[in-house]
């Protein structure tokens, strides 16, 4: 330091002194660091930036492919709000769907996780088990199992039958239980969930339910007093993710539906209703509008649960 | 080589000290019976794709006297005139390209974000974090409308293109955190020896980091594999199908009497990633633990 004190500043052409390189090595890092990074910029103005403000655009005209997007002001949106039932059936069946299977996520995945946590043989054993059906849940072919297991004459109904439960009901076919079976389909996929709190739960030091054992707290106690709060950050993690891949859920609905959302629309998930009216009835101007409205539900919906998350998480003192 | 993001997991065992010997036993009579119930309709199924079609309804797992290969057989054929090994190294091919896109294209991009000192990257990195938790239907339209334009459709292009671009920015933010967790004096070490941005790049940052570069791989795998939309949209040619749409038209052209095929399909389409969560199944759980991935 005290070499590039006494040195003047300025011009000569000779080897930089040390307190100088600095800006010259960053030159070198900017160019260096925008060639890393070109395939992100490119993609993030092409494939995301771009078509974002297009279809923000988009969602104030009307356009089918084969014309010219015209433009029609807030119509999109005023319909969707006022004059469109299955905007607000496909809204519904998304929420419920929400509603009733991320916390059954998180409650099976947390029982699964504690149960496993506490020294268990064969915990890798069990783990595989149940994570298998997360990895292959989504997939076309778990979709039409599903079919197959919730007809009238399907697997569960004989399944039923065998043990003396005579029942034709059709599960799938019924707009009463349809989306229910899609419910179980997602709980059935708690693995991936359960996975990530077996890790949280590693977190936790042991000494601290020893002590609370000393002190007399019960089995129910250590677990309200101890796991849940220091799991906190980890269970809101889960749920925002899990909340944030409901609103998204397509494949099942379409497979099990045949891309209708039927019967009656009660298996008409958002994202399904947004693929009909963009990819088949081609109305792309509606359907961006769609879009845009999606982003606005997952972003409100995103930002409740940091708002509640501020109020419940636990983030330790030292944080 | 494992760096400590990924032994720190592993360091002690907490929790709760072990529980009584009848409690333990509870314990794994609960996880067997729910791990049974949740197998059930799998191994159902794989009982179905080996029965004759008569008797499918049935609710038993062992095929028994029906025991026949006819729906293999029979499925493999395909559909449309395809037949289905032309779908397997359909998927095979997109996946392998996806796989290879997003390394490439999301190790660059994480290795800038981590270890590079350039103008605006904070603003970049938090424009990229935005982006992790966009649903991807916002830009659906003007994407498939660019594309069409393009005449990309039934290529693979609209599969491969955007991962190319590294938009897939979960990869992107896993790399970053595993690189971030690399010693620099490495970095410093390599720079004296002469090496560059690209030296340290390809000699330091990515030998070490190939536990996340391989759950970036098998995660990309799998979720290509899955892939049912992008094909929906952009795949009409029957001879360009990758499994899941190929699954999709064997149920509309499937007749009531020729489940054995369809169940057979279905059974052969998740060969592929059960072969890779065995093969993986450390890396994978490893990954889901410390970045939240789904699989």
């Amino acid at each position: 330091m005290t070499i590039t004190m006494e040195r003047p500043p300025g011009r000569s052409a000779a080897p930089p002194p040390p307190g100088r390189r600095r800006p010259l090595r960053s030159r070198r890092d900017n160019l260096a660091g925008y060639l890393f990074l070109s395939p992100w910029l490119l993609g993030f103005f092409l494939i995301i930036g771009g078509p974002m403000v297009a279809s923000l655009y988009l969602s104030f005209t009307d356009y089918s492919v084969l014309g010219t997007p015209e433009w029609a002001g807030t119509d999109n949106y005023e319909r969707m709000l006022t004059d469109d039932p299955r905007f607000w059936a496909s809204l519904t069946v998304t929420l419920t769907y929400l509603l009733a299977s991320v916390p059954l996520v998180q409650v099976f995945a947390l029982f699964l996780a504690s149960l496993l946590n506490r020294g268990i043989g064969g915990l890798t054993f069990y783990r595989a088990v149940f994570y298998v059906p997360s990895l292959i849940g989504g997939s076309v072919a778990i979709a039409i199992l599903w079919r197959f297991l919730f007809e009238g004459d399907g697997l569960l109904n004989n399944a039923l039958g065998s043990v003396g439960v005579d029942t034709s009901h059709s599960w799938i076919g019924t707009p009463d239980t349809a989306l229910g079976t899609l419910v179980v389909l997602n709980v059935w996929q708690f693995g991936a969930a359960m996975i990530i709190y077996l890790a949280g739960l590693r977190q936790i030091p042991a000494e601290l339910y020893e002590s609370a054992s000393v002190d007399g707290a019960g089995r129910a106690r250590r677990y309200w007093s101890i796991t849940l709060p220091l799991l906190s950050p980890v269970i809101f993690f889960n749920v925002l993710m899990n909340t944030v891949g409901a609103f998204q859920a397509f494949n099942t609905a379409y497979i099990v539906s045949n891309g209708t959302g039927g019967p009656a629309d009660s298996t008409l998930f958002y994202t399904l209703y947004l693929y009909q009216r963009g990819f088949v009835d081609f109305e792309m101007g509606y359907a961006s509008a769609l879009g845009w409205a999606l982003l606005v539900l997952v972003a409100a919906a995103a930002a409740g649960l940091f708002a509640l998350s501020r109020r419940v998480v636990f983030y330790g003192d030292e944080r | 080589m494992t760096t400590h993001t990924f032994t720190a997991r592993r360091g002690r065992k907490a929790g709760p000290p072990r529980a009584t010997n009848p409690r333990q036993f509870l314990r794994h009579l609960t996880l067997i019976a729910l791990g049974v119930v949740m197998f059930y309709p799998l191994a159902w199924m794989l009982g179905a794709s080996l029965r004759d079609d008569g008797a499918i309804a049935d609710p038993g797992v062992w095929p028994g006297d029906g025991f026949t290969v006819d729906g293999y057989v029979e499925g493999w054929r395909g559909v449309s005139g395809v037949a289905f090994g032309r779908f397997m190294l359909n998927s095979f091919l997109v996946a392998a390209l996806c796989v290879v896109a997003n390394l490439i294209a999301c190790s660059l991009a994480a290795y800038a974000f981590a270890r590079v000192d350039f103008r605006l990257r904070r603003l970049w990195f938090a424009l990229m974090i935005g982006t992790l938790m966009l649903p991807h239907h916002v830009i659906l339209i003007p994407q498939y409308m660019m594309f069409r334009e393009l005449g990309w459709i039934d290529t693979y292009l609209p599969f491969v293109v955007p991962k190319l671009l590294a938009t897939d920015a979960f990869f992107v933010f896993l790399l970053v955190q595993f690189f971030r967790a690399i010693p620099r004096e490495l970095d410093d070490a390599a720079r004296l020896d002469g090496c560059g941005h690209l030296g340290i790049f390809f000699r330091v940052i990515l030998p070490l980091a190939k536990p996340a570069l391989a759950t970036t791989a098998i995660f990309t795998f799998i979720y290509s594999w899955n892939d049912f939309f992008t094909p929906l949209i952009y795949l009409t040619d029957p001879d360009l199908y990758t499994v899941p749409l190929a699954l999709r038209s064997f149920i509309d052209t499937t007749s009531s009497s020729a489940f054995g095929a369809l169940f057979a399909m279905s059974v052969v389409s998740l060969l592929p990633v059960l072969g890779v969560f065995i093969a993986f199944q450390r890396l994978l759980v490893e990954g889901i633990a410390t970045t939240g991935l789904r699989g």
